[in-house]
């Protein structure tokens, strides 16, 4: 009996917290709001106060890291200025752009057409700025014998013309294909460079059982585990953990190994421009930090994290 | 409405006035809120249908109904992502079902009461988990171990997915057909045990079938619990657009209606041909879960009118 009423209590205070916590979230949400509309009322107009001007990022997964430790540095320097970053795939960031909901597009890949078309009909027109360059690494698990393919055997493999390693002059092994989401600019970029081989009119599609996994952490965490996998990856993002294939542009021409040094010579034949859209040329903030980002100590974040610098 | 003040003193006259303001008050603001849920449902279900249809007008119906999904390049066919759908949910009924009712039968009718005070709550908390956890679970445990024991190219399956729903789905049918068991009234069990019945024909032959509307809208309301879930299954099962042919597929990547919606929802621009396809598998979406409730509710009705005339 005694238990019982207890219980009772018990339930009694429990039903008054709830009501309490109902009553709390309902001023959480309002308060929310409240800041919500003040903050979008500050980022609509970035240009005209210097002091406190908020920069709002959005897009490429690949440059998420190197744009925050891009923020990082420059909020140090720059107590006044805050930046927020977003990932989210360059996709993502594109559309976000478009919707004039962020003030730097990171990309991976450049604009398309059809995305400038649509941006002029909303009256934002995409600004383009080269940030950093990078490599996309050819990664295999470390038990898989093979060290180097060339670039038209990797556009077989993804295409679906192989589908066992000793195809290869591997061991007899299927072969599992792990690709970014096609919102990825990386997964855009590889189609184009490697499956399509660069040839605009060449329509080579993904094989339909390829993985598209939703993070590079997905497809390390799949090529570390799985001796049957190939993937791609930016190489600021290869772990030790996996193989990175040499690449030979054509069966004759020699290997080459993804690095900064054969990115910079033009050698590595799978290394691109990472991107950062505006809306029209960058203005006051924007511009400063654009501008810090292309110099010195931008640039040196970018080798440090992996990533190619554009000064050279 | 129409009330009659107490005539009296002039200060509790004031105070019956407040009271029956406070009183209209409050009873009008439940009648919004009720209302309120209403409208909500007829307004998701106006902007889907805005969102969506115009989809069926811009992609021919072969191209929607084929069996290539790439967004990117114009491919629409939806029938992988609704075969994917399928899939992984039946898979995570054939998981869940069983273990589920074991689980409550268990719970509910043999497990001593401290045994029951402790399993009910930490079942719950089962039901908190975030599914964004259990995916990482997936990712990094179960689907190497899946690979290595069926000796698949990947772990990343179908088959994954239905296990991680599977759990997902135990808790709502665990605690919903535990609370039906439990209403049984103690007399039936009793009765059936005096007629010299042993335990487990009480519970098969008389417990469960007085408790069957429960048990089935407990079921129900598991695989409701399963088909929307969107996290988990874009994490574990590779999504690779592929059209299950037979049981095979089970064992083979796949990709989900909401994995798609979740995955690619944030990379389309406003009012394209994409966007208006993501809306259209959305209503599919919605209409596969309305036909699930409504199933559960017209089996739980038929199963009350038999009860009602068995009684009569």
């Amino acid at each position: 009996m005694d238990f019982n009423i207890s219980n009772k209590r018990f339930w009694a205070i429990i039903v008054t917290m709830l009501k309490l916590r109902f009553l709390i979230s309902i001023l959480l949400i309002g308060l929310l709001t409240v800041s919500c509309v003040s903050q979008s009322t500050g980022t609509d107009s970035p240009s005209n106060e210097q002091a406190n001007a908020h920069i709002e990022v959005k897009g490429s997964d690949t440059m998420v890291n190197l744009a925050l430790a891009w923020a990082e540095a420059y909020q140090k320097e720059n107590a006044h200025i805050s930046i927020s970053i977003t990932g989210g795939g360059s996709g993502t960031g594109i559309a976000a752009l478009l919707n004039n909901t962020v003030d730097i597009a990171n990309a991976s890949r450049s604009i398309k057409a059809e995305e400038v078309n649509q941006a002029l009909g909303q009256g934002i027109e995409p600004y383009e700025i080269v940030v950093a360059r990078d490599a996309v690494a050819v990664i295999v698990n470390p038990s898989n014998p093979i060290d180097h393919l060339t670039m038209q055997q990797i556009s077989d493999i993804f295409q679906g013309k192989y589908e066992n390693w000793s195809e290869l002059g591997g061991e007899d092994r299927p072969i599992v294909r792990v690709s970014r989401e096609s919102n990825s600019g990386t997964h855009v970029y590889f189609l184009e460079t490697v499956l399509r081989l660069g040839e605009s009119e060449n329509k080579a599609l993904f094989h339909p059982n390829t993985l598209l996994l939703p993070s590079s952490e997905g497809i390390i965490a799949e090529v570390r585990d799985n001796p049957n996998a190939i993937g791609y990856d930016g190489l600021g993002y290869v772990t030790p953990d996996v193989k990175v294939l040499g690449i030979q542009p054509t069966p004759d021409t020699p290997i080459v190994i993804p690095s900064i040094e054969s990115v910079s010579q033009g050698t590595y034949p799978i290394a691109r421009e990472l991107f950062a859209y505006t809306n029209g040329e960058p203005q006051g903030a924007i511009k400063a930090y654009i501008d810090w980002i292309l110099t010195d100590p931008g640039q040196q974040i970018v080798e440090e994290l992996g990533f190619v610098s554009v000064a050279h | 409405m129409d009330t009659h003040l107490i005539p009296g003193p002039k200060k509790r006259n004031a105070k019956a006035a407040f009271s029956q303001v406070v009183e209209t008050l409050i009873s009008a603001v439940i009648k919004a809120m009720g209302y309120s849920a209403v409208v909500f449902v007829i307004m998701i279900f106006y902007f889907l249908m805005s969102e969506g249809l115009a989809a069926v007008g811009e992609v021919p119906l072969n191209v929607l109904f084929s069996a290539r999904w790439y967004p990117i390049e114009g491919y629409y066919g939806i029938l992988p992502l609704i075969s994917g759908s399928l899939l992984v949910t039946i898979g995570a009924t054939l998981f869940a079902v069983p273990i589920g009712l074991a689980t409550a039968i268990f719970v509910a009718e043999i497990a001593p009461r401290w045994m029951r005070e402790i399993f009910k709550p930490v079942i719950e908390i089962l039901a908190g988990l975030p599914s964004v956890v259990l995916g990482f679970i997936g990712i990094i445990a179960l689907a190497p171990q899946l690979r290595q024991l069926f000796n698949l190219p990947t772990g990343l399956t179908a088959l994954a997915g239905s296990i991680l729903l599977g759990i997902i789905a135990i808790p709502t049918i665990v605690s919903i057909a535990e609370d039906a068991l439990d209403g049984v009234p103690r007399s039936y069990r009793d009765a059936a045990l005096a007629i010299g019945a042993t335990k487990w024909q009480t519970i098969w032959r008389v417990t469960l079938p007085a408790a069957r509307s429960g048990v089935l809208t407990a079921v129900m309301l598991g695989i409701g619990r399963a088909i929307g879930e969107t996290m988990t299954v874009m994490m574990v099962t590779g999504n690779a657009p592929i059209v299950a042919t037979g049981l095979g597929a089970i064992f083979m990547p796949t990709r989900t209606m909401t994995a798609t919606i979740a995955a690619e929802m944030g990379e389309v621009a406003n009012g394209s041909v994409h966007y208006h396809v993501l809306f259209l598998i959305g209503i599919i979406l919605f209409l596969i879960s309305l036909a699930v409730n409504i199933i559960a509710s017209a089996m739980v009705f038929r199963v009350k009118k038999r009860a009602e005339r068995i009684l009569s």
